[in-house]
C-alpha cells in the first residue's frame, strides 16, 4: 500500500494569500489542485513537499469571462472546462483534447491548469520508490542517468499534456500570479525541452488564467493517439488550427505536436501559407512534422511506428479543418465520440 | 510537546461531512485520502483499494454529487462535503435497483470494481435518466473490470435505468 507522506495542508481562499505563502514557504510548498498528477507523484515519492497548498477554494480560479477572447480560469476541471457556453464551436480544438483528457472521473478532479503544469513522464519515471530504487533511479528523480538514452545528458521524459497542443494551436497566453507581481506569457513559452525543468514557471508562481484571443476566422482540432479509448496518456497529440480566406486559402496556420518531446513541439507552417490545403500541401507539412518529432522508447507502443504515424494524424486533423468528413476515421482512432 | 513543530504537524484532524446522508465526524492523520478515512477510520470498506493511483476506478465514490476517486481525494479537503458510498444505497434489506440489476444480470463476478462502478452509474442516472448505450459505456469508461467483458454492466445499468424510470420508484 502507497500512502502519502506527511505535509502540512494550507487552504487559502484567495489567489494573494496562496501567493504569500508560496513566497513565505519557498521550494518546499507546492500547489494542490485536482490532484490527480501530483498525489500519485507524491505516493510514488517522487515529490515530497513539506507543505502543499490547496487551491480548491478559490474562486477566482474558477472564474470564466468573455470578452476580447475567452479568459479560463486554471482552477476550473476538465469536466467544468467542456461545460463552458460555446467552447465547443469555437475553440473546438480544446474541446477535443480536454474531452480525451483520462477518464471522466478524472477530468472531473484534474484542472486545466494542472494539465497544463502536468508532469513529464517516463517508463523509469512513473514507477513506485522500490521499482525505481531497483534500477538505481534515473535522473529526473534520485539517480545521475537517464536510462532511454544513457549518453544523454539531458532528461527525456515525455511532455504528456493534451491540452497545451491544442490551446498553442489556439494562440492561448497564460497568466502568472506571484506575491511579486503578475506576467503573461505565450503559452508556448511556459515550456523548456527538458524532461527535468520541463516549465519556466517560477516556484513561488500560481497559473491562474489561459487567456484565449477572438477566434474569428479560425477553425481549431485535436487528434490523439494512445492504446485505449480511455485512461492513457497521450503517445502523440497534434492541435492544430488554421485561418483561411473565403476561397479556402490558408492565412494562418499553427500546428503543435505534443508527446513526442518533452516540452509541445510547434511545428513551422511556412509552407502551407498562400495555398489552400490541398492533399499535396498536407502531405509535405505532415512529412515535416514526422521528421521533426522524436518520440523516445519511454512510453507504450513502437517509437519507430509512433513517429511513422506523425504524418498520418497531421493529415487527419488538416483535412478535418479542410472540410473532409473524417467522423468515421476519427471513431477509430479515439473510439469515443469527441 | 505543543512547542515542537515537528510534533504538532502530526496531530490529527477533525472532519465533518456529510456521509450518505448523515452529520459524520472524524479525527484522522492528514495525509490520509478520503479513501483511506472511508476503509480505515469510518469502518466503510464497501469503497475498494485498487491502484491507488487513480488508474482503475475501484475507489469512486460520491462527492457532493460528482463521482471522483477517493484515493486522489484528500480528506482534508472534505470537509462540509457531502459523501455518498456504496453502503448509502440500499434502504434497509431493499436494494438500489442498480445493485438489484447487478445482481440480476451478472453486472458483478468477483465484484471488486462493482462498487465504483455502481457509483458511477448511479451519479449518470441522476443527471441523466436514459441514457444511451454508448453514453453508459462513455461515463464508466474509467472503471476497470477485469471480469465481466463489460457488456453485463451496461447492460444492468439499463435495466436499473428503466426500473428507476418506472413511477413509484
Amino acid at each position: 500500500m502507497m500512502r502519502l507522506p506527511w505535509f502540512d495542508y494550507r487552504a487559502p481562499k484567495s489567489i494573494e494569500e496562496a501567493a504569500k505563502i508560496l513566497a513565505w514557504e519557498g521550494t518546499g510548498a507546492m500547489l494542490l489542485a485536482g490532484g490527480t498528477d501530483l498525489l500519485p507523484n507524491m505516493k510514488r515519492r517522487h515529490q515530497m513537499p513539506g507543505t502543499l497548498v490547496g487551491l480548491r477554494n478559490i474562486e477566482d480560479l474558477k472564474r470564466v469571462s468573455n470578452g476580447n477572447g475567452l479568459r479560463l480560469g486554471a482552477g476550473l476541471t476538465l469536466t467544468e472546462l467542456l461545460a463552458v457556453r460555446g467552447l465547443r464551436d469555437r475553440y473546438r480544438g480544446l474541446a477535443q483534447a480536454a474531452a480525451q483528457v483520462a477518464t471522466p472521473l478524472l477530468r472531473n478532479m484534474g484542472t486545466l491548469g494542472g494539465n497544463l503544469c502536468l508532469d513529464t513522464r517516463c517508463t523509469y519515471y512513473n514507477q513506485n520508490y522500490e521499482w525505481r530504487q531497483a534500477i538505481n533511479f534515473c535522473m529526473k528523480k534520485d539517480g545521475d542517468v537517464c536510462w532511454v538514452a544513457t549518453a544523454s545528458r539531458r532528461c527525456l521524459a515525455v511532455s504528456s499534456t493534451d491540452t497545451a497542443p491544442a490551446l498553442i494551436a489556439l494562440g492561448a497566453r497564460v497568466k502568472l500570479v506571484s506575491a511579486a507581481g503578475a506576467r503573461e506569457v505565450a503559452l508556448d513559452d511556459l515550456y523548456n525541452n527538458d524532461g527535468i525543468d520541463y516549465l519556466k514557471r517560477k516556484p513561488d508562481e500560481i497559473l491562474t488564467e489561459i487567456l484565449l484571443p477572438k477566434p474569428a476566422g479560425w477553425k481549431s482540432t485535436y487528434w490523439k493517439l494512445r492504446r485505449r479509448g480511455s485512461f492513457d496518456f497521450p503517445l502523440l497529440g497534434v492541435g492544430a488550427a488554421v485561418k483561411t480566406a473565403g476561397d479556402g486559402t490558408v492565412e494562418e496556420a499553427r500546428l503543435v505536436l505534443g508527446a513526442v518531446s518533452s516540452h509541445p513541439l510547434v511545428i513551422k507552417t511556412d509552407s502551407l501559407l498562400g495555398k489552400k490545403l490541398t492533399d499535396d500541401a498536407i502531405a509535405e507539412i505532415g512529412e515535416t512534422a514526422e521528421s521533426r518529432a522524436k518520440p523516445m522508447d519511454n512510453t507504450d507502443m513502437d517509437l519507430r511506428w509512433r513517429k511513422h504515424v506523425v504524418a498520418d494524424f497531421v493529415g487527419y486533423a488538416l483535412r478535418e479543418l479542410r472540410g473532409d468528413d473524417m467522423g468515421a476515421t476519427r471513431l477509430r482512432i479515439a473510439k469515443q465520440l469527441v | 510537546m505543543s512547542g515542537n513543530g515537528k510534533i504538532e504537524r502530526r496531530r490529527n484532524v477533525q472532519l465533518r461531512l456529510n456521509l450518505n446522508g448523515e452529520e459524520a465526524e472524524v479525527s484522522f492523520a492528514p495525509y490520509k485520502t478520503l479513501l483511506e478515512v472511508l476503509r480505515e477510520d469510518l469502518g466503510l470498506t464497501g469503497t475498494k483499494h485498487g491502484c491507488e493511483l487513480g488508474e482503475c476506478g475501484a475507489c469512486t465514490v460520491l462527492v457532493d454529487g460528482t463521482p471522483v476517486l477517493s484515493c486522489l481525494q484528500l480528506a482534508v479537503e472534505c470537509e462540509g462535503r457531502s459523501v455518498e458510498t456504496i453502503e448509502g444505497l440500499a434502504r434497509g434489506n431493499a436494494l438500489h435497483p442498480l445493485q438489484a440489476a447487478f445482481a440480476d444480470h451478472g453486472g458483478s463476478q468477483c465484484g471488486y470494481c462493482t462498487p465504483g462502478v455502481i457509483m458511477t452509474a448511479k451519479a449518470l442516472l441522476g443527471e441523466e435518466p436514459n441514457p444511451s448505450r454508448d453514453r453508459i459505456r462513455e461515463a464508466t469508461s474509467g472503471n476497470l473490470c477485469r471480469c465481466t467483458g463489460y457488456n453485463q454492466i451496461v447492460e444492468s445499468i439499463e435495466v436499473a435505468a428503466a426500473d428507476l424510470r418506472t413511477p413509484g420508484k
